[in-house]
């Protein structure tokens, strides 16, 4: 859900359900690191209900699209972060048997 | 690095960038920037990447992450995707099959705390939600025995099961696992201790009759489970029958002529809903500490130093002529519990030259804390491994941005 003018498109607040701070902070730090964000935010009207408001403000670009991109990046980002500990998760295990078939 | 003589200018630059970062719009010069990388000055870099732990309390804990917050400086504070994604880093330290160590650097602390919190409360597992008693004459009551009940971690893998259907949907072997509990102490008998691994799987479904219609010859009676067809006839589970995963936790106690006869039906769920369905005894992280000694701490105070710290992160080295001098040798070990910068209230006062060195511990060691490296601890039920566990929970995490993007689109 969307609150905003219908004029102004770069700024918005998107009321997210069934979210909570898990992905609203994540999604709150990737907008903050794109530059064409003024102001980024997220509040919890009230801890009972679940839903999150997530303010974007931008310097042009409608809020709607910057707030796709920040999940995008996001996605990409857990994509990798998943993909490195596998590797690494492998790695441990591959030097591990091989300490072992050295010692025997 | 020359950090011990500028806390004046410290404090000077700390507040322009303050009200800098606030302040908002980006010039139109910092586009241009991209190529010419502008690096921060040497305290403000401090500043930005390290938590710094005063006697008192925590300075800088703030990630500052607001693209444009050193704009008048003329740096760019935004983190692109593939700066990241060079940046990040994994480094197991130990894993068992109960529990991993893990290192996570180049990673901000809202995403570190978005997976513990999936970790602990929305990745799924099995757990027992219904049980039907037929018989309990035991001391325990029949609702701690079943509140007993469901909390046994299960070995059983959630992704071969589905979510059971609240609105009266069926229980059939696609959401159900069930468990038979029958012990009888006899009279005559010694006390009996009932403990988890006298709970029985079924792999037909349910046992126990449902309705009140007597039963035809020809059709099975109704029971409260539909099994279509039984486990047993799939191959997932002739290997790894669900079972509790611990077998030795107690869940009552029987003296002569008292018995227990229940069914237990076992759903997918996850820690949001109860906490019996969070797989993990549970998750936690913390920051790389850095111990830095500001200037050489030698002889004497070296040993005292040495001493002080309950966790060994100081040792001696010997440097010549008989001196002896402090060194950091196993920062990770550091918990932060400030013994080696705190003043002891000296008990005679008139030893002045003694208070006066003690006043300059706070000087002379600067603990840090690394604001992008986290140091992950998972300790798993059993139920699923530690390593599968954590790439479920980020696998979750995409989920939840997959859904967002679909309904903004």
């Amino acid at each position: 859900m969307e609150h905003g003018s219908y004029t102004d498109l770069s700024k918005s607040t998107f009321s997210l359900m069934d979210e909570d701070h898990t992905f609203a902070n994540s999604v709150r730090f990737t907008l903050n690191q794109d530059p064409r964000v003024t102001f980024c935010g997220y509040s919890i009207p009230h801890p009972s209900e679940n839903r999150v408001n997530v303010r974007v403000q931008t310097t042009g670009d409608p809020a709607c699209e910057v707030l796709k991109d920040g999940c995008q990046d996001l996605m990409l980002m857990c994509q990798h972060v998943r993909s490195t500990f596998e590797k690494a998760v492998n790695d441990f295990k591959t030097s591990k048997t091989g300490d072992h078939m050295d010692i025997v | 690095m020359s950090e011990s003589d500028d806390s004046m200018s410290e404090i000077d630059a700390q507040e322009q960038n303050h009200s800098n970062g606030v302040g908002g719009g980006i010039p139109d010069y910092i586009m241009n920037l991209d190529n010419i990388p502008a690096k921060l000055p040497t305290h403000l870099e401090l500043h930005k990447t390290r938590v710094i732990c005063n006697i008192d309390a925590p300075q800088h804990t703030d990630p500052i992450n607001y693209s444009g917050a050193y704009a008048a400086l003329g740096v760019d504070n935004s983190v692109r995707l593939d700066n990241f994604c060079q940046n990040f880093k994994v480094e197991v330290k130990r894993f068992t099959d109960e529990d991993i160590e893990f290192d996570m650097i180049g990673i901000d602390p809202a995403i570190a705390n978005a997976f513990r919190r999936i970790l602990i409360a929305e990745v799924p597992t099995m757990a027992i939600e219904r049980v039907y008693i037929a018989n309990n004459t035991s001391l325990i009551q029949d609702e701690v025995l079943a509140h007993r009940l469901g909390l046994i971690p299960i070995n059983a893998d959630p992704k071969l099961f589905e979510y059971p259907d609240n609105a009266g949907g069926e229980n059939n072997e696609k959401n159900t696992i069930v468990f038979k509990l029958h012990v009888h102490c006899v009279k005559g008998q010694p006390r009996i201790t009932v403990k988890s691994d006298a709970l029985k799987w079924l792999p037909n479904g349910s046992e126990l009759i449902a309705d009140d219609t007597k039963p035809n010859a020809e059709s099975k009676p109704k029971t409260f489970t539909s099994f279509r067809d039984n486990h047993d006839s799939k191959k997932k589970f002739a290997k790894n029958p669900p079972a509790p995963k611990n077998l030795d936790i107690i869940l009552a106690k029987l003296g002569p002529g008292q018995e227990i006869e229940l069914e237990a039906h076992a759903v997918k769920g996850i820690g949001k809903t109860h906490a019996k369905w969070s797989p993990v005894a549970t998750a936690w992280y913390r920051m790389l500490p850095e111990v830095v000694l500001m200037e050489d701490v030698v002889d004497e105070m070296a040993e005292e130093l040495v001493s002080k710290c309950p966790a060994k992160v100081f040792d001696i080295e010997d440097i010549g002529e008989g001196r002896r001098r402090a060194r950091v040798v196993n920062a990770r070990a550091c918990t932060l519990c400030r013994e080696c910068i705190r003043e002891k209230e000296s008990e005679d006062g008139a030893d002045k030259a003694i208070v006066i060195k003690k006043k300059e511990w706070e000087d002379l060691i600067s603990l840090r804390r690394v604001k992008d490296h986290f140091i992950f601890t998972i300790e798993s039920t059993g139920a699923i491994s530690p390593d599968v566990l954590f790439t479920e929970a980020v696998k979750i995490l995409e989920d939840k941005c997959e859904r967002v993007i679909t309904e903004l689109s």
